[in-house]
């Protein structure tokens, strides 16, 4: 008994002081000690090379690391899930991507968590364009006979994609859902054997992101027929935009971004956003970025009411496009 | 020719590379320091640290260690990677021929004779003929990627869903001639390890088959998982069931040489250089090509041997041929990722990520492009391995004494590793849990003669053979003719069904009838 009461009484104490010690971790010196980045996917992926690359600069500027905890599973929803029931202390964050914090709303109808309502949007990091990608002996010379070829076979169409829940399985059915086709859908198992199809051809067309395609196409192994942002990129100055080329619809960029749990201190978040912002104009961080081929937010873009806006449009545009997933 | 050997050069060039390292203490005299042979040795030796805890295979090894990686420059760093990519797959073979623990599915074969070897007091040689089967299958398929590394590409843009479907059939038919007993029971695991596999996402719909609505089954179970619980923990509790001490005792008595005999030089070197070849041939293809080596080689070896009723009670080219296999794949499952910049499996995708980070995006042209970060890393596979014979065969010595520590003491550790190293693969306690339930599974199994191995080898077919029916499906709109009407696949086919009939004929039957009367210790 006595010693039962002698622990309960530690426990109190000890409860008692972690409660004084959460309480006098403020906003104002935070970070005091080592911050968590959740990636929801597996190391050397395309998110977790942004968030690397990202974090890397900011955890110079908040004076404290930034560990990268790799989680992967169901589409990068397990880690998202759990993120957002971390404690809301800044510790703990997660980079989030169109997959987790948009297109997973309409795909997994039994999401445990909900984009806007269950994080603090934190700051933009960086997107990577998609690319409308075809087999080399495709029989289309530019966009316009590509929509038309693919419209007149739709039937015959073997459209590839890294699995459901990826990004270039969204990117796909939004293309169909734009042209208004339904070609059969093969599924790999991610981006490599995607491709590995595409240049054996065995599959027709894809849609994927510019970090995979890029030395594909310049090596001539498979074509590409546009680029699905406003803008054209650096890395393939030729390519025209989706605009250009005559499918203005077709707009689709795989944005990466920084969520906080809901319930983080304004404060805390706020710091966290202008270390992302500052990161972002780092010069070797920019250099690394674009060499990825992605596309880096101009400054309007990079607060956090523009964050919330881009999920809030996103999480409507892919529910739009997109039926469960069963 | 000439240019191969300029190419070699080059690659060993870059490796042999030397740093002038002046600290400050030597006062302004500097120290040549051959910083990529050192990072070779340091992954190599680190990998195999890693890869030697149970359930930690070498996908989860080079995620866990792929950060370290990102400080050094490229060539560095991608050489480094190589290191413990190799030593993993190394360590990984440790731990099925000391605990019967296989780290990944590999390995899986590599338990069966080993650990009966190890059983005998013949650890020792059966991990240096591991190491040494291994340095070979190196050797020879580093030359190989050097000298057939552009041409053999084709062969893996050649091998579309159906060649894949067709492949996988011939892999199950040899998970039936790797089991030792009865065929009906072999099949029976077959099929439930078939089962087992289709746990999870439904790959065309997404839909969650079999997962009880708990979200870590939605990704399917782990082979981490279930090999940990069916080898590792049932062993465990058949060995305390049986009066463990005792059997382990008598191990330790047993204990006769560290290294392997001329005898066992002998009854080896065939195996190893049949295993290097199917492994080199099998490696080249993305996606189950070096898991299907490792027990091909197995069966070959079976097959050819005078005595096949020694496989399976630790012979030595049961070990020899799949480990000399394995490693053979491992290299040259490089060749598709070195020519075409495509990852075939998870290891190498995450090998493109690590180059990714260094801004080297690898793609067709990598070659021509980086030509000393290619031929380097070729040149550094070699050294790889060459650092595993150097760190492993002194290492034996180690891990056979560690046979020694009382079973008492060995099991509660054994039992905690596995832990650790299950739950750190994905961070999930579920994953911890469920090698639990596993175990008890594998100690109903083991007690009503089920062998373990068919049921993992259906377990890691069983998805790839799905996934690629089921597209070779979609592409030819339900047209079941595919696998027949393409050359490849059809050839493929016709090698499963004339084994399968090898297999039924009574006579073999017989012969394996003689093989299961078996004494029951």
């Amino acid at each position: 008994m006595n010693y039962l009461r002698r622990t309960l009484a530690t426990a109190g104490l000890a409860l008692a002081s972690i409660a004084a010690m959460a309480g006098s971790g403020q906003a104002q010196d935070y970070p005091t000690r080592t911050i968590t980045m959740i990636v929801p996917f597996a190391a050397g992926g395309p998110t977790d090379i942004i968030a690397r690359i990202v974090t890397a600069e900011m955890a110079k500027t908040l004076g404290q690391s930034i560990i990268i905890e790799n989680v992967v599973g169901a589409g990068g929803t397990t880690a998202t899930t759990r993120a957002a029931r971390a404690n809301p202390d800044g510790y703990t964050l997660i980079t989030g991507h169109m997959g987790t914090h948009a297109a997973a709303v309409p795909l997994y109808p039994k999401l445990a968590y909900h984009p806007e309502k269950d994080f603090e949007p934190v700051a933009l990091l960086a997107g990577t364009p998609i690319l409308i990608l075809a087999k080399k002996d495709f029989p289309a010379k530019d966009l316009k006979e590509f929509v038309a070829y693919v419209k007149a076979n739709t039937d015959k169409m073997n459209m590839a994609h890294a699995g459901i829940g990826s990004v270039s399985y969204s990117s796909c059915e939004l293309l169909s859902s734009v042209l208004e086709i339904k070609p059969t859908g093969v599924p790999f198992n991610g981006t490599g054997p995607a491709m590995n199809a595409l240049v054996g051809g065995q599959v027709d067309y894809m849609c994927d992101q510019i970090v995979n395609a890029v030395p594909q196409i310049n090596g001539g192994t498979i074509k590409a027929y546009a680029v699905a942002t406003p803008e054209r990129n650096p890395s393939l100055p030729d390519l025209p935009t989706t605009i250009e080329a005559g499918l203005p619809k077709y707009q689709v960029s795989a944005w990466n971004a920084i969520f906080a749990p809901k319930g983080t201190p304004p404060a805390i978040v706020a710091k966290l956003n202008a270390a992302a912002a500052k990161a972002l104009d780092d010069e070797n961080v920019r250099k690394r970025l674009l060499d990825l081929g992605s596309d880096i937010p101009k400054a309007d873009g990079r607060t956090q009411a523009a964050l919330a806006a881009l999920v809030k449009s996103e999480v409507e545009k892919w529910s739009a496009v997109l039926k469960p997933a069963m | 020719m000439g240019d191969l050997f300029s190419n070699l050069g080059l690659g060993f060039g870059v490796v042999f590379q030397f740093v002038q390292w002046a600290p400050a203490f030597l006062h302004g005299m500097s120290i040549p320091i051959p910083i990529n042979i050192l990072l070779c040795l340091i992954g190599a030796l680190v990998g195999t640290l890693v890869g030697v805890l149970p359930g930690i295979g070498t996908i989860a090894t080079v995620a866990m260690l792929l950060p370290i990686t990102f400080g050094l420059p490229p060539v560095g760093a991608l050489i480094m990677l190589a290191g413990i990519y190799y030593g993993a797959q190394y360590g990984g073979s440790t731990t099925s021929i000391l605990v019967n623990i296989p780290g990944e599915a590999s390995s899986v074969v590599t338990a069966l004779d080993g650990f009966q070897m190890a059983k005998q007091g013949r650890a020792g040689p059966a991990l240096a003929i591991a190491a040494i089967g291994s340095f070979f299958a190196g050797c020879v398929a580093t030359v190989l990627i050097a000298v057939l590394g552009a041409p053999l590409t084709k062969l893996a843009l050649a091998f579309g869903p159906a060649e894949y479907f067709s492949l996988m059939v011939l892999g199950l038919i040899f998970a039936v001639v790797l089991a030792k007993g009865s065929v009906l029971k072999a099949i029976a695991m077959i099929v439930f390890g078939l089962l087992l596999s289709m746990v999870g996402s439904d790959i065309e719909t997404g839909a969650a088959r079999m997962s009880f609505n708990v979200p870590e089954l939605a990704d399917g179970l782990g082979f981490a998982t279930v090999a940990m619980g069916l080898f590792g923990f049932a062993e465990i509790i058949r060995n305390l069931d049986a009066g463990g001490e005792g059997d382990r005792d008598l191990v330790q008595e047993k204990v006769t040489g560290l290294m392997p005999t001329r005898k066992d030089m002998m009854d080896s070197a065939p195996a190893i250089l049949r295993g290097t070849v199917l492994g080199s041939i099998l490696g080249i293809l993305p996606g189950g090509g070096a898991v299907i080596a490792s027990f091909a080689a197995y069966t070959l070896e079976k097959k050819l041997s005078k005595d096949p009723s020694r496989f399976g009670r630790g012979a030595i080219e049961g070990v020899a041929a799949p480990e000399s296999a394995n490693n053979a794949a491992a290299q040259t499952s490089f060749i598709p990722l070195l020519t075409l910049g495509i990852p075939p499996n998870a290891v190498m995708a995450l090998m493109v990520g690590a180059m990714t980070i260094h801004g080297i995006v690898p793609g067709p042209q990598v070659m021509q492009k980086q030509p000393e970060l290619v031929w380097g890393m070729i040149a550094s596979m070699w050294v790889g391995n060459l650092m595993l014979l150097i760190i492993n065969l002194p290492l034996v010595g180690i891990w056979v004494r560690l046979l020694r520590v009382p079973y008492r003491l060995m099991f509660p550790s054994i039992v905690i590793f596995c832990c650790i190293g299950i739950y750190s693969v994905n961070n999930a306690p579920m994953d911890v849990v469920l090698a639990g339930i596993f175990g008890l599974l594998g100690y109903w199994l083991i007690k009503h003669d089920f062998e373990p191995a068919p049921l993992l080898l259906g377990m890691v077919l069983g998805p790839l053979m799905e996934e690629n029916l089921r597209r070779a499906l979609l592409i030819s709109r339900g047209d079941a003719t595919v696998f027949f009407t393409r050359p490849l696949s059809a050839s493929l086919m016709a090698i499963s069904a004339f084994l399968l009939v090898l297999a039924l004929l009574p006579s073999l039957r017989k012969k394996r009838d003689e093989v299961f009367v078996e004494s029951e210790s």
